[in-house]
């Protein structure tokens, strides 16, 4: 048998029949770093944590038996007199998406093993995430102090608006912030050249869980400003 | 650059340097087996000891007065809460998943060996905070062991201020762990399996761990954000779960919530939770029967498949708990059908295991005789589930002995058989030393009969409407003075079998210390766990080279062989082989190796 014919028959395959290929395979199912498929699988069941949060959110609100209050009204900011609905949130949003952004370059600059700017890209994301929960503090500080809302009580209509409000938003913002302390060790150690020898996939691994924490944030975003 | 599986590249072991290290912060995956399993049996004694108090005060109500009517309560909860949870869940996954796993897919660990060792201790915690709800103020909560509210924080029940919110950190607290321990397994069985051992080779107790996991990871989720939810309303009085609700005359400060909310998120965990204890009952049990029949496992990739169909199944028939709670009649039709079809995949799996004993060498050993006993109560315990599947019949039955009776033989008795099984049949790898067979065969026998005669009498007494989680029957119209002689002989039945156990800790305990050398894997198994270098494995398991794997784990009484077993790490070329999956990692390159 020639050497051609034989690299053809080892050669991956895509589509179904590499699905098969890697499912059938010895050793290994996914041609991923374990610490990778470990991080896959822990962000599926994270998955699962917001779905039944924001699912319950759902029905909560159904079953509420006051009014529901506007969402546009409460969360928005007066700029000289005039209310601007949602403005901070839209900056929120935005600052965890171009964090995603800086998060993707860390993560290309890590495969091509230059140090200072990996770090530096992933201080930068850290940054925009420390500012997202910082902002977040002024919003609860807002609500709290400014219209009275708690997490039992909200002199705007239906109490669970408060509950479900705090809850959600304080489980992403932990998430947040757990991710931006992820990043600043793994930055420093990127920064040391810890990871010289084992490779730089571990940007890679942060960087997952900091897309899917984006990620969770557009559908809080959707389900509780838009709606 | 050639790319090299991970598999094959070494994995740095944390090599233990004192007697702390080796034995107490270990990161070895089969201490941390021992602990994670020694654990589990020290709170089920706990549970044990709760449920002779409660079958004391039921067989015999006016003799013993040891309980009232509220510590009654708390019994009832903290038993089903510890057996489903702090014991079944922890002593299959966190105690045989962490054992075998490594060794029955031929690794030197777990991949994340630090994570894995935190698991444990994190689930120790959750262990303590449950048994600090005994002596706080007010006991534990008694709720029930599904918590419901409003009730579970209403002030007539029993621990409604201190013991709920211990149970619920205590929860959240063993989510944690068990997620910790379950990303490891998960990923293990995924990545890390030896050479030539692909997916379809791996031995149905692996399947059924792994499954489970996968389960535990996708169940859980939705009991973590029932407690947090709980916690809410009882610490900061939110309305979540509680509606509109009057108490003593007076409105509660609680409007608008949805206790029906709290039961979708309880049973959509529930439901999985019963084939998170299941599925590695079914697993280790196959392997068993397969070693002691001498036989290969009937129809492997039919099991193998029936596994995967009852792990999806189960997530989509959790309202069949909730008949009573009321639902849409094309709900009940819906969740009545999906209850029934799991049905299927879990009777072919009872028929598989009957099919390899049939015309096996049937060695009765003492692991045979408790999985022949498990095949017995399960099928008793899984005929009793279609009953309950119909609506119709479930509405007279639900909140009955009927259910008692049906849980516990299905996931009370059956995965208890085969935890023994499990024991005895791996004994001599994880002590190197074998049991008393004498005592063993007591032990079988008084459980196994006294396990019928404790709760065949109530599929009984559940039709005659004797309710659950009741103190005392007092005087009923519709239940007559007999169903309480019926009672005290369950109540006789139930010391025997609690002090039957004795006999087992003493055996394995005794044992340890005085029992006969085994000889190297006294039953003949093929399966990779029991071809290690030494007896008990060491740390990092298989010597200076990892193991080979050239064919299924099943090749047992195979024609032409030299013995009645061939080892997964016999090349094909020295023996022959039934398996189906002609893969030989000796010629057949595959992807992982380029
Ligand atoms: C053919 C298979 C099965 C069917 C059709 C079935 C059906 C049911 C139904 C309909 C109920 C609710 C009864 C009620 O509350 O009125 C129930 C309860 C229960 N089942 Fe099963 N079951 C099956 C197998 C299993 C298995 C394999 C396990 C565990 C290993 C299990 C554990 C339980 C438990 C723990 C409960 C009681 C929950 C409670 O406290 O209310 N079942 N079963
Ligand atoms: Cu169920």
């Amino acid at each position: 048998m020639s050497d051609i014919a034989a690299t053809d028959a080892l050669a991956p395959k895509s589509g179904v029949e590499g699905l098969v290929d890697d499912w059938s395979a010895d050793k290994q199912t996914y041609h991923v770093p374990w610490g990778k498929a470990m991080m896959w699988i822990f962000l599926v069941s994270d998955t699962f944590i917001f779905t039944c949060f924001l699912t319950s959110y759902m029905n909560v609100r159904w079953t509420a038996t006051e009014p529901w209050p506007y969402p546009s009204e409460i969360f928005a900011l007066e700029f000289g007199g005039v209310p601007i609905p949602l403005i901070l949130i839209a900056i929120m949003t935005f600052i965890l998406i171009t964090s995603s952004g800086t998060m993707a370059l860390a993560v290309n600059y890590g495969y091509r093993r230059d140090r200072q700017k990996t770090a530096l890209l992933m201080l930068a994301t850290a940054a925009f995430g420390a500012s997202f929960v910082g902002m977040q503090a002024f919003e609860w500080t807002k609500l709290i102090t400014g219209e009275g809302i708690r997490p039992w009580a909200n002199p705007f209509g239906a109490p669970q608006f408060g509950s479900v409000f705090f809850m959600i938003t304080g489980f992403h913002g932990l998430h947040v912030t757990g991710g931006v302390i992820y990043l600043l060790i793994v930055a420093r150690k990127v920064y040391l050249g810890h990871y010289e020898k084992k490779g730089y996939e571990i940007v890679e691994i942060a960087g997952l869980y900091w897309h899917f924490v984006d990620l969770v944030w557009v559908f809080i975003f959707a389900l509780f400003y838009l709606w | 650059m050639a790319y090299v599986p991970l598999a094959d590249q070494e994995q740095e072991l944390h090599h233990p340097h004192s007697w702390v290290t080796k034995y107490v912060f270990s990161q070895d995956h089969k201490v941390i087996a021992i602990q994670y399993g020694s654990t589990a049996v020290a709170v089920g004694v706990v549970a044990l000891v709760l449920s002779l108090l409660m079958r004391l005060q039921l067989g015999f109500p006016e003799t013993f007065s040891l309980i009232d009517p509220s510590s009654y309560y708390q019994a009832v909860t903290m038993h089903g809460m510890i057996m489903v949870v702090y014991l079944l869940t922890a002593l299959f996954l966190g105690g045989f998943g962490n054992y075998l796993i490594p060794l029955m897919v031929g690794a030197r660990d777990m991949v994340f060996p630090f994570l894995n060792m935190l698991s444990y201790w994190v689930y120790l915690v959750s262990v303590i905070i449950l048994m600090a709800s005994f002596f706080a103020p007010g006991g534990p909560t008694g709720a029930g062991w599904t918590l419901y509210p409003p009730q579970t924080s209403m002030a007539g029940t029993p621990g409604h201020d201190w013991g709920i919110i211990l149970m619920l950190a205590s929860l959240a607290v063993f989510i944690v762990a068990f997620t910790m321990g379950g990303l490891n397994y998960v990923t293990t069985v995924l990545q890390a399996r030896c050479r030539g051992l692909t997916m379809m080779r791996l031995p149905l107790s692996v399947w059924g761990i792994f499954t489970a996991t996968v389960l535990g990871l996708f169940a859980f989720p939705a009991l973590f954000v029932a407690a947090i939810m709980m916690a809410f309303d009882t610490l900061l009085h939110t309305s979540f779960f509680m509606p509109a609700i009057i108490e003593a005359g007076q409105p509660l400060d609680t409007a608008g919530g949805s206790p029906i909310l709290f039961q979708h998120l309880f049973w959509f965990f529930g439901h999985p939770e019963v084939y998170i204890v299941a599925l590695p009952v079914f697993g280790l049990v196959s392997d068993i029967i397969s070693t002691h029949a001498r036989k290969n496992i009937f129809g492997y990739r039919m099991m193998v498949w029936a596994i995967i169909a009852i792990g999806g199944l189960s997530f989509i028939v959790w309202a069949h708990h909730m008949y009573v709670s009321g639902m849409n009649p094309y709900f009940g039709f819906f969740f009545a059908t999906t209850t029934l079809i799991i049905a299927v995949p879990t009777a072919l799996k009872v028929y598989n295991w009957v099919l390899t004993l049939w015309e096996g060498d049937i060695r009765m050993n003492v692991p045979m005789f408790f999985a022949i006993g498990f095949i017995f109560t399960f099928i008793h315990g899984g005929l009793t589930g279609l009953f309950l599947g119909n609506v119709v019949i479930d509405l007279p039955l639900s909140d009955t002995y009927f259910v008692i009776a049906h849980f516990h033989m299905v996931m009370g008795v059956s995965p208890v058989l085969v935890f023994f099984a499990a024991v005895y049949h791996w004994f001599p790898l994880m002590s190197g030393k074998m049991y008393n067979e004498t005592i063993a065969k007591w032990h079988f026998w008084l459980t196994f009969l006294g396990a019928y005669a404790i709760y065949l009498p109530m599929h009984y007494l559940g039709f005659l409407g004797v309710p659950r989680r009741y103190y005392a029957l007092g005087s009923t119209d519709f239940i007559p003075e007999s169903a309480q002689a019926l009672n005290a002989n369950i109540t006789i039945a139930a010391l025997i079998v609690g002090a039957a156990q004795l006999l087992f800790l003493f055996n394995i305990i005794w044992s340890l210390k005085n029992g006969k050398k085994a000889e190297h894997n006294p039953w003949g198994s093929a399966s990779l766990e029991w071809q290690t270098p030494d007896v008990p494995p060491v740390h990092g398991n298989w010597g200076p080279k990892l193991p080979s794997v050239y064919r299924w784990a099943y090749d047992y009484s195979v024609p032409g062989a030299h013995q009645d077993f061939i080892p997964q790490s016999t090349p094909e070329a020295d023996e022959p082989t039934v398996d189906e999956q002609h893969f030989d990692p000796d010629h057949d390159q595959s992807k992982a190796d380029i």
